[in-house]
């Protein structure tokens, strides 16, 4: 190395907590692609174009072997073997495997039959938080129990463990942790899922996703092992979670800060699909994209980038391109915005995409409506935002609303 | 129009589905994308919606 890189863009611009990081629009506008230098230690390669992340996530000869931001951890190890039940990290037919071992779970038509169950626990989540008669903590009350049970249920989790996974998912997704609480953190996880994964092989009588799978996994003659099955239950809850979780919280704020959007999605509840797609495309809350190996020289743009570099796709700044979405940095709820690159592209794009835009749906719908007048219970400046996790959202969320017009 | 899936490449992401539910389905078994008829003319663009949306690009479109 002997010039010195521009950092990656991982600081937002102040006052603009739903802006993507300052850096992207000159990565944006300069040769494509930039080189830049990461927390991690290496330098990179950064696609922040539409058109060009799309085209580098359906490149085979990316590999995704090493966790999806592991450009923000310092501690990351890119020579680590990936784990064989790891969807995230394994490539080609072995993540194909996996993932076919997985599809037949988040089908749109299994994720509509799971929709009545939502809408009970979204609507039985407002009845509480409206009982309290405000103000309350939206992310503690709402935001994070509604996804933290639906994938509980899925899975076959016992939701009475759920403050202790909240607990260890918050711990490993923070780019802050020291190297030594993250495998402390990961130990009693593993062990946790361990013990789950290995009741279900015993005892088969659950209908949940765990079971299902390891009995699906047998019939098929590829029977997963416990450590394939503790990867495989870890990467789904703390996905499962996580994600949904700081999308209702954020999104919520955002459409709070931007009235006539909100007063159109109350009024009209039937456009929550392209409304979510929409707050999907303008929060992207896997905020630092997603780190690829380079297995072989790839033409992009004026460069050939070589064989053995690291790659990352900028999917925030791809979903902020004036090239296809006009105006980027505005909310629009009937904006086209479908085709973003939130849930990422290619062979990995997010496996429990439907599973997510029903939960949204289903909260943009009901949220708004039953409690019209929510607002803030704090000033905006006094909101803490998660400027270190990998996915990006509020710490808390104060909220509160006139009694009278609740119902 | 004529629509061809490969089925191999799909990873059942689902997208076709939600942009053209009248000509896309995916089994029960895998979630993996199947035809359910060509598209009529008043579909084509959902159609090409859905071969554009599609992750793994498995939709196929001859006009």
């Amino acid at each position: 190395m002997t010039e010195t890189q521009p950092g990656f863009p991982s600081t937002r611009p102040s006052g603009c907590p739903f802006d993507p990081a300052t850096g992207y629009a000159e990565l944006q506008a300069g040769e494509q692609p930039a080189k830049v230098s990461t927390p991690l230690g290496v330098d990179a390669w950064v696609v922040s174009r539409y058109d060009d992340v799309r085209t580098v996530l359906s490149n085979p000869n990316l590999s995704s072997r090493s966790a999806p931001s592991a450009h923000m951890s310092p501690h990351a190890d890119l020579q680590r073997e990936v784990e064989s039940g790891s969807i995230l990290q394994n490539d080609g037919e072995r993540h194909a495997h996996l993932r076919r071992l997985l599809t037949a779970e988040f089908t749109v038509k299994r994720v509509q039959a799971l929709r009545p169950r939502i809408v009970d626990l979204v609507e039985q989540h407002l009845d509480a938080m409206l009982a309290t008669g405000g103000p309350v903590d939206l992310v503690e009350q709402f935001a994070l129990p509604i996804p933290s049970l639906v994938i509980c249920e899925l899975l076959g989790v016992p939701y009475a463990d759920r403050d202790q996974f909240q607990h260890w998912s918050a711990l490993l997704l923070s780019v802050k942790r020291t190297q030594q609480e993250q495998l402390a953190t990961s130990e009693e996880l593993q062990q946790y899922m361990a013990e789950l994964v290995m009741s279900k092989q015993e005892d088969r009588s659950a209908d949940d996703l765990l079971t299902r799978l390891i009995t699906r996994a047998e019939d098929q003659g590829t029977p997963l092992s416990v450590p394939e099955l503790v990867t495989i239950g870890i990467t789904l809850l703390i996905a499962g979670h996580e994600t949904t979780a700081n999308m209702i919280g954020l999104s919520t704020l955002a459409l709070l800060r931007n009235p006539d959007q909100l007063q159109q999605l109350r009024e009209h509840p039937e456009i929550a699909p392209s409304a979510v797609e929409e707050m999907l495309r303008y929060l992207t809350v896997v905020q630092f994209g997603l780190f690829r190996h380079v297995l072989d020289d790839i033409p992009i743009g004026a460069e050939t980038v070589k064989a053995g570099e690291y790659l990352i796709a900028a999917i925030s700044a791809g979903n902020r391109d004036t090239r296809v979405f006009p105006e980027p940095d505005r909310i629009d709820l009937t904006r086209k915005a479908s085709a973003h690159l939130a849930f990422g592209f290619g062979p990995h794009q997010c496996l429990g995409q439907q599973l997510a835009r029903v939960e949204l749906i289903e909260v943009y719908t009901r949220l708004f409506r039953r409690i019209p007048t929510l607002r803030l219970a704090v000033p905006f400046e006094e909101l803490r935002f998660k400027h270190d996790a990998l996915v990006y959202g509020l710490v808390e969320l104060p909220v509160t609303w006139d009694a009278v017009e609740a119902k | 129009m004529d629509v061809e899936i490969d089925q191999e490449s799909c990873v059942a992401a689902g997208q076709c589905v939600l942009a053209a539910p009248e000509v896309f389905d995916q089994r029960d078994e895998d979630g993996v994308a199947v035809l359910l008829r060509k598209p009529l003319a008043d579909e084509y663009d959902a159609t090409r919606e859905a071969a554009l949306l599609c992750p793994a690009r498995a939709i196929l479109l001859s006009e």
